[in-house]
């Protein structure tokens, strides 16, 4: 708990969410399941970051900004091992592990070209069939591919 | 949304099953009833195929029922860039039932989502295929009297085949015994295995269509190998003739072994085989009316007479 104080300090947000223990080919993915592109508050980005649990990760700190859970829990899908500090006048008053969804709902975008969801103006659809090493399966053409390969729109 | 939809046969449970089973017995006693007097069926066939379309057709016409329709997405509104879901939507105010075959994967299952319309998948892509699964299992429970302890063996293309997965779905219901008889880059896949694993199935794989396997058999499911399944040529060439199956390879058979096809054929079942009493791949086809007339009235929860849901 103490080094991940240090290592908070360095941003010092007052109120806000970060987000850590990303891996780090799976920052920028998280960052647009996230939608920072289009907030206004301070984002603040970092990559390839020393970390003692994974070796180098990646990390988001957003200024301002809490997300619902439901928000967050999106990012599992790349990033099953990050975990989100909620700041509170300094303060992490809540620290949780990204829990992957039973189904995803528009995040992901199907591999198989011949897939009805490439073709129709629609929302995909995933039923996430293994939660530990993260695999998805397209509710519509049963095709099924692993997070970690997971084409993010 | 409709909950009478017929989409996929791993949605539908082994009561249902036996229900359309039932029903397809019932219609083969009875082809001409006029249950459909008054109903509207569109077959929406946005990918041509002509043995599946009018063998659902035939279905709504002795079930009295009238047909409106395509057979080739050129002849509609897709042409123009329409959508799924304006097509199925326009439709469903005409028809009181689609049955819709699409070249696109899932297809099927999204036309669901956007009617009320009760919908049956006559295929879409290399995904489902339904109504085909229901005609090989009235073929298997009535040349073996039952569905129940079957060796099942299954022969060709079992990588890409949505025959023989949906078969191997539906099967499992019924305590099979399977053997996976293909050379090893047409392998049945890891996630059918694992099904057979999970669900205590007995099953084998022999890249040799031997003796053994043929004498053990209670069904042979032959499919075709296609070449375009292949990145090799060298490789299609090698294996091409590997898995056809000659009359003379019979003699070692049960005298109730039959073998079925989902048709075309190509080479992998001699014509020689055809006078032969155990080729039951014609009447197979025979047997898609049948189990066509039984899941359109079910989708339509249209009543049997006299007819026990068991």
């Amino acid at each position: 708990m103490t080094s991940d104080k240090k290592e908070l300090a360095v941003a010092a947000l007052r109120n806000g969410t970060v987000i850590d223990h990303i891996p780090t080919g799976a920052l920028y993915r998280a960052v647009r399941i996230l939608g920072l592109e289009s907030l206004e508050s301070a984002v603040t980005i970092g990559n390839n970051l020393e970390s003692r649990r994974i070796g180098k990760k990646g990390i988001i700190k957003v200024a301002d900004k809490e997300f619902t859970k439901e928000e967050l829990n999106r990012i599992a899908i790349i990033a099953p091992s990050a975990v989100v500090n909620t700041i509170r006048d300094y303060e992490v008053v809540d620290k949780r592990q990204v829990e992957l969804p039973d189904m995803i709902s528009g995040i992901v975008t199907c591999s198989n070209p011949k897939c009805i969801t490439n073709n129709e103006p629609m929302t995909t659809r995933f039923i996430v069939v293994n939660k530990n090493n993260v695999g998805l399966r397209c509710d519509y053409c049963n095709h099924t591919v692993s997070g970690k390969d997971a084409e993010i729109k | 949304m409709n909950s009478n939809s017929f989409v996929s046969i791993s949605d539908i449970t082994k009561e249902d099953m036996l229900e359309l089973l039932s029903r397809a017995k019932y219609f083969e006693e009875h082809p001409n009833s006029k249950l459909l007097d008054g109903r509207v069926v569109a077959t929406l066939f946005f990918e041509p195929s002509t043995r599946t379309r009018l063998s659902f057709e035939t279905a709504v016409n002795r079930l009295g029922g009238r047909v409106i329709g395509f057979s080739d997405a050129s002849t509609s509104s897709t042409s123009k860039g329409e959508t799924l879901k304006d097509t199925i939507k326009m439709v469903s105010n005409y028809a009181d039932l689609i049955v819709m075959r699409h070249h696109l994967e899932g297809a099927a299952k999204y036309a669901t989502e956007v009617t009320d319309v009760p919908i049956v998948n006559a295929g879409d892509g290399a995904n489902q295929h339904p109504s085909q699964t229901m005609l090989d299992l009235y073929s298997i429970l009535k040349t073996q009297g039952t569905l129940d302890n079957l060796t099942i063996t299954m022969v060709g293309d079992l990588k890409y085949g949505r025959t023989v997965h949906s078969l191997l779905m539906a099967m499992r219901h019924f305590r099979p015994k399977f053997r996976f008889v293909s050379c090893p880059e047409l392998r049945m896949p890891e996630e059918y295995r694992k099904i057979c694993e999970a669900e205590g199935i007995e099953y084998s794989e022999h890249t040799d269509f031997s003796p053994q396997v043929i004498a053990q058999s209670d069904i042979i499911y032959m499919t075709r190998v296609q070449r375009e399944r292949f990145s090799d040529v060298m490789e299609y060439e090698k294996v091409k003739n590997l898995y056809t199956l000659r009359n003379s390879m019979l003699d070692v058979s049960k005298p109730s072994m039959r073998i079925l096809h989902p048709l075309p054929r190509v080479n992998e079942i001699n014509p020689d085989v055809d006078d032969n009493p155990k080729a039951y791949y014609f009447e197979q086809a025979r047997n898609g009316v049948f189990a066509r007339q039984a899941i359109i009235t079910k989708a339509l929860q249209i009543d049997i007479p006299n007819h026990d849901k068991r």
